[in-house]
């Protein structure tokens, strides 16, 4: 096993771990920082899987694709604060409600 | 780059919205006009293109640079159509939307992220290559959340909320098997990755996350925990636009990997898929048929149309099954979009869309409940409209591949749409009295969701020559690998 498949296996676990965050965290905050934690697992492995061919450098296409990753995630993270703040000066119960109720 | 070159209309496909989205936000007072132009200048293009890739599709290079580093948009019959779809159902909100906004005092800021909304939208429709496909599903999510969160009620932010938890989630399991795919063949352009990509094990891990990410962003049973909240508190307009277009939009790229990529996945991935469509279909009726609230109902009715698009699937190998399904993911796009426009009329009439109290509604509004029928008519399938020659084709489909039991699913899902559909129906036809009259409803709102209706039912009409160019031979699909005859 050489080194970048490791990294590429460590960024798998970080998706998985925090897919799992995700899942069961209470907390919007949480679950907006577990998804920021998936994204760095995946550009993780983007990275470490860049060197395809025994050559003189890594492939440029996947630091491009994790560049604009990091973009997108940004953008989202802000977004998704928004709504947070949002929902919070509003003052009323976040997580668990259920969408198919309502009166 | 001339008016006559095709590859410029793909261009302006994308550009048109996304100036004009700078445009509104910059000069709000003219936003009407713009979206105007826009919407009118996007159909026009949308029809050309569906007219001129019929005789082949259509590729160009932005700035010339071609793949891997730039970025290439590419056409053919599938996207002709959706292009066209989507076009319409924006036309149709973009001249009801004036109405709506003013009487439920929404912000300024739907007229620039409904652009952007729909520059995202076609550029996906025209993305060549999976990563592209990525970051357009990104920007239709983002600004599709924001369009929820417009209607700026607590439920409302809640539910755009949880639509944009979800919505990530399912993007980095998407991009993690974009990262597989790109890293095991090298190529992300889906024409070369159909070519190469063969049955390793590499890519039957991409085509778990991927299908799972666009089946949680296309709300496939159980994983439509979103979308009820966040399609029934958004603006009627908005929820048009989501139910009509956004949920295609995951639909429409499983359906470019299935057809291309993933030609040779496993029947039985092909089959799960499958049941989880009847379970969607089942429940998404059942749940439509208990809700209390119209807008509620109509978001169960589209949670129970996509178990429909979903029996895609198992049947990916039968001869009918391409057509029949764009079809449906057109047909029902411009029924569901009417009826929601339509009840987006009855709450601005009543104030509230609770179906034991929509009394007098037929009386009052005539042409709105035409409206709802008409497009509660189609989802249900009967003829002529789109929907009634989509499931004809889908049954057909089953048929062929010997696998009936799909067909006998088609039929009760259509059995159980019309026990829902009726349900309100009989609700608008009670007489008791209204202690005063309604809110007055804006001509342009009755008319266009009563406009998109007839053209949801006049769709199966048109279906023959629309049908001839969807059956054409693309270019990195399965057609084009000799497998439709």
């Amino acid at each position: 096993m050489t080194i970048s498949v490791l990294y590429a296996l460590v960024g798998v676990a970080l998706f998985c771990i925090s897919l799992y965050s995700v899942i069961v965290g209470p907390d919007p905050l949480r679950k907006v920082l577990a998804i920021n934690v998936m994204s760095s697992g995946v550009f993780l492995v983007l990275v470490s899987l860049a060197r395809r061919a025994p050559g003189p450098g890594p492939d440029p296409v996947p630091h491009a694709m994790v560049i604009t990753g990091i973009v997108v995630a940004v953008s989202a993270t802000a977004l998704a604060i928004v709504l947070i703040q949002r929902l919070h000066t509003a003052g009323a119960p976040t997580a668990a409600e259920d969408p198919g109720d309502d009166s | 780059m001339s008016a006559a070159d095709p590859g410029a209309w793909l261009v302006w496909l994308v550009m048109s919205p996304l100036i004009a989205a700078i445009l509104v936000f910059l000069v709000p007072r003219i936003a009407f006009g713009i979206a105007c132009a826009n919407a009118l200048c996007t159909t026009a293009l949308a029809l050309a293109v569906l007219d001129r890739v019929a005789e082949g599709p259509v590729r160009y290079a932005l700035g010339g640079w071609g793949a891997p580093l730039g970025i290439d948009l590419y056409a053919d019959p599938l996207t002709g159509v959706m292009l066209v779809g989507a076009s319409f159902v924006l036309l149709a909100t973009t001249f009801y939307a004036p109405g709506y906004l003013a009487q439920a005092r929404i912000d300024a800021l739907y007229w620039p992220l409904v652009l952007i909304l729909q520059a995202a939208l076609n550029a996906l429709f025209l993305a060549a290559d999976i990563f592209n496909i990525y970051v357009t599903l990104e920007l239709l999510g983002l600004s599709a959340v924001g369009l929820v969160a417009l209607a700026d009620r607590t439920r409302a932010i809640a539910a755009a909320l949880r639509y944009l938890l979800a919505s990530l989630v399912a993007s980095l399991a998407y991009l993690l098997g974009v990262a597989i795919l790109y890293h095991s063949h090298g190529v992300l352009d889906l024409v070369a990755l159909a070519d190469s990509a063969t049955g390793t094990p590499a890519t039957w891990a991409a085509l778990g996350l991927m299908t799972t990410g666009l089946a949680i962003k296309g709300a496939l049973f159980p994983m439509h925990f979103w979308l009820p909240g966040a399609h029934s508190y958004a603006p009627a307009p908005v929820s048009a636009l989501l139910s009509a277009l956004v949920v295609k939009a995951p639909f429409y790229v499983l359906l470019r990997l299935w057809l291309g990529p993933f030609f040779d996945a496993p029947p039985e991935v092909g089959d799960l898929l499958g049941v989880l469509g009847v379970a969607a279909i089942i429940w998404g009726s059942v749940q439509a048929l208990r809700q209390d609230r119209l807008k509620l109902l109509i978001a169960y009715s589209t949670v129970a149309q996509i178990g429909f698009l979903f029996l895609f699937f198992p049947l990916v190998k039968a001869h009918t099954i391409v057509q029949g399904i764009t079809l449906l993911m057109l047909a029902h796009a411009l029924a569901k979009a009417a009826m929601f426009l339509a009840a987006g009329n009855i709450i601005h009439y009543l104030g509230h869309d609770r179906i034991h109290d929509l009394h007098r509604v037929a009386k009052e509004l005539p042409l709105t409940l035409a409206a709802f029928g008409i497009g509660g008519v189609c989802i249900i399938g009967l003829p002529p409209s789109g929907n009634f020659i989509a499931k004809w084709l889908l049954i057909e489909a089953a048929f062929d591949s010997g696998e009936w039991g799909w067909a006998v699913v088609v039929v009760t899902g259509s059995l159980l749409s019309a026990a829902y559909v009726f349900r309100v129906i009989g609700h608008a036809f009670t007489l008791d009295d209204v202690p005063e009259a309604g809110n007055r409803v804006a001509r342009p709102m009755v008319w266009t969701a009563f406009l998109l209706s007839l053209v949801a039912l006049t769709l199966g009409l048109f279906a023959a020559p629309l049908l001839e160019v969807i059956s054409m031979p693309v270019a990195g699909t399965a057609d084009a690998m000799g497998i439709f005859p």
